[in-house]
């Protein structure tokens, strides 16, 4: 397998409090990985380092073996929450649209093809019927599908979402997360997540995240590591797929 | 109604006033759109006032004022992207600084050029009866560049403003495409500056865009819709102005507003029949 996003000893804090440290990671092609920890513990911090809008204070990333500048083309991107104000006048397929940038032309609208690709996403997530709705109208689940499809919009190779499913109903996540597990047979996913129990039964690999990296493993997560991780014991729920 | 009709076929101040308004439009309902969806109102108002120095040190030095409210405007537009990329949390304060200190600065050169006061009133309510052709001539050009650079650049500046964090990610430029942007609100402002005046300039920005989005909802549609509002707040205003010889600037911004209330009202009727229609 080889290895497509490389974090060599990176720390990082916003201000004097440091956020991540000495964070090694190697993530492979065709991995999904879940990456999982407390509230403040720096996921959120690790996907922006990865994607190139944060700069590391001390270590080194590459993705695809650049920088990520370079690499983050590559790189579909969906965030926790959406960046834009939900009263700008745009309908959704515009809004996935914005995905064929640095794909298309650089001139003028955009070419039949960004359009059908644009539909093709919004299929694949199951609200091609709602394309020329306007974002205000959206319901919080439709508006996670309008930001994945969008981020599936440029062809990327891999896939990162920042807690997909923080914002909707426990329905739309199973079904979030299995269109996540087919995508995963052509393209490399990360999913930060809150919910330990659930994603485990979906992804390959954990990393458990609190500062420093506590654990990244390929097994069942014991109560033991998530006690080290959140410092309290926390319930695990099982969840029934 | 006749007294204005034959003013305007029989003075070329009256023609060039009505096409002044028509070519500031274009693009003051393009720019305005964006001005109005990225909610930068306030950062606008600040390079309409910066103006006032550079007019003011242009005159001083017994140079064109229209030099000087370009090249002061395109430095506050420089000024003022780097303020909202960069210092996000002092933006107000940064930008009221930048608001008052143009004023400030442009009164002291205007105080201690001989012969100054006369200009003063048409710098800050304008002056449509005094464009005179070369005026009219850099409206049109200045129409051209802004129409050329929205047309190519459409799905960037659209990127831009709507979602900037995705657009980088993207690989757009945000620093480049957000300054040219500012520096179009800036040109927008100068065009405006000889309708209205620097201080009533934000009114006649926003008004049509905001009214363009009572009943638009995308942008492309918004950018038409404010331009065609534009054109009938600007010759309405004039038309109202002439017989009982009432400052056209002004009147053009009270006709902008009424036009503002009126669309919310016919937007909230449209609203209320819209939610009828659907329960029953």
């Amino acid at each position: 397998m080889d290895t497509i996003i490389n974090l060599d000893n990176v720390s990082f804090s916003y201000t004097h409090i440091p956020v991540l440290r000495d964070i090694t990671l190697a993530i492979g092609e065709g991995e999904f990985l879940g990456v999982i920890g407390p509230n403040a513990g720096g996921k959120s911090t690790l996907l922006k380092l990865i994607l190139g809008l944060l700069q590391p204070d001390k270590g080194n990333i590459k993705v695809f073996g650049n920088s990520p500048e370079k690499g983050r083309s590559r790189i579909g991107y969906v965030p926790q929450y959406p960046a834009f104000l939900r009263d700008f006048p745009i309908n959704v397929l515009d809004a996935v649209l914005l995905g064929r940038l640095g794909e298309t032309r650089w001139y003028g609208g955009y070419t039949q093809e960004d359009k059908n690709i644009a539909m093709d996403s919004l299929k694949a997530v199951e609200i091609d019927n709602i394309s020329n709705q306007t974002i205000d109208s959206l319901s919080g689940g439709q508006l996670q599908r309008v930001l994945i499809a969008r981020a599936l919009a440029s062809r990327p190779d891999i896939l990162i979402l920042d807690e997909p499913t923080a914002n909707i109903d426990v329905r739309a996540e199973e079904d979030i997360f299995a269109l996540l597990k087919e995508y995963n047979e052509h393209m490399t996913i990360i999913v930060v997540s809150h919910d330990i129990g659930f994603i485990s039964g979906y992804v390959d690999r954990v990393a458990c995240l609190n500062q420093t990296l506590l654990c990244h493993t390929t097994s069942e997560i014991s109560g033991k590591i998530i006690e080290d991780l959140y410092g309290a014991p926390v319930k695990m729920i099982q969840h029934a797929h | 109604m006749t007294e204005l009709f034959s003013a305007v076929m029989n003075h070329s101040f009256m023609q060039h006033a009505f096409i002044a308004c028509i070519l500031s439009s274009i693009g003051c309902g393009i720019i305005g759109t964006y001005v109005v969806v990225k909610r930068v109102g306030f950062l606008a108002g600040g390079i309409a006032h910066t103006v006032l120095a550079g007019m003011g040190i242009a005159y001083f030095m017994e140079g064109s004022p229209l030099v000087g409210a370009i090249v002061a405007a395109m430095f506050a537009a420089i000024f003022m992207s780097f303020v909202k990329l960069r210092w996000k949390q002092q933006e107000d304060i940064l930008v009221a600084a930048f608001w008052s200190v143009g004023m400030a600065v442009g009164i002291l050169f205007i105080s201690k050029t001989p012969g100054y006061s006369v200009d003063l009133m048409s710098f800050l309510f304008g002056n449509i009866l005094l464009v005179s052709k070369t005026d009219l001539l850099l409206m049109a050009g200045l129409d051209i560049i802004i129409v050329t650079i929205v047309f190519l650049f459409y799905k960037q500046f659209m990127a831009a403003v709507f979602d900037e964090e995705f657009a980088r990610l993207r690989g757009i430029n945000i620093e480049i495409y957000y300054t040219v942007l500012m520096c179009m609100v800036a040109l927008t402002v100068v065009l405006l500056i000889q309708i209205v005046g620097l201080i009533l300039v934000i009114a006649l920005l926003i008004f049509p865009a905001a009214c363009a989005a009572q009943f638009f909802h995308s942008l492309f549609k918004m950018m038409l819709a404010s331009i065609v509002f534009c054109m009938l707040m600007t010759t309405c205003g004039l038309s109202i102005a002439f017989q009982p010889d009432l400052p056209a600037g002004a009147t053009i911004i009270i006709v902008a507003a009424l036009f503002y209330i009126i669309s919310m009202i016919i937007s909230a009727f449209i609203k209320r029949m819209q939610k009828k229609a659907a329960i029953y």
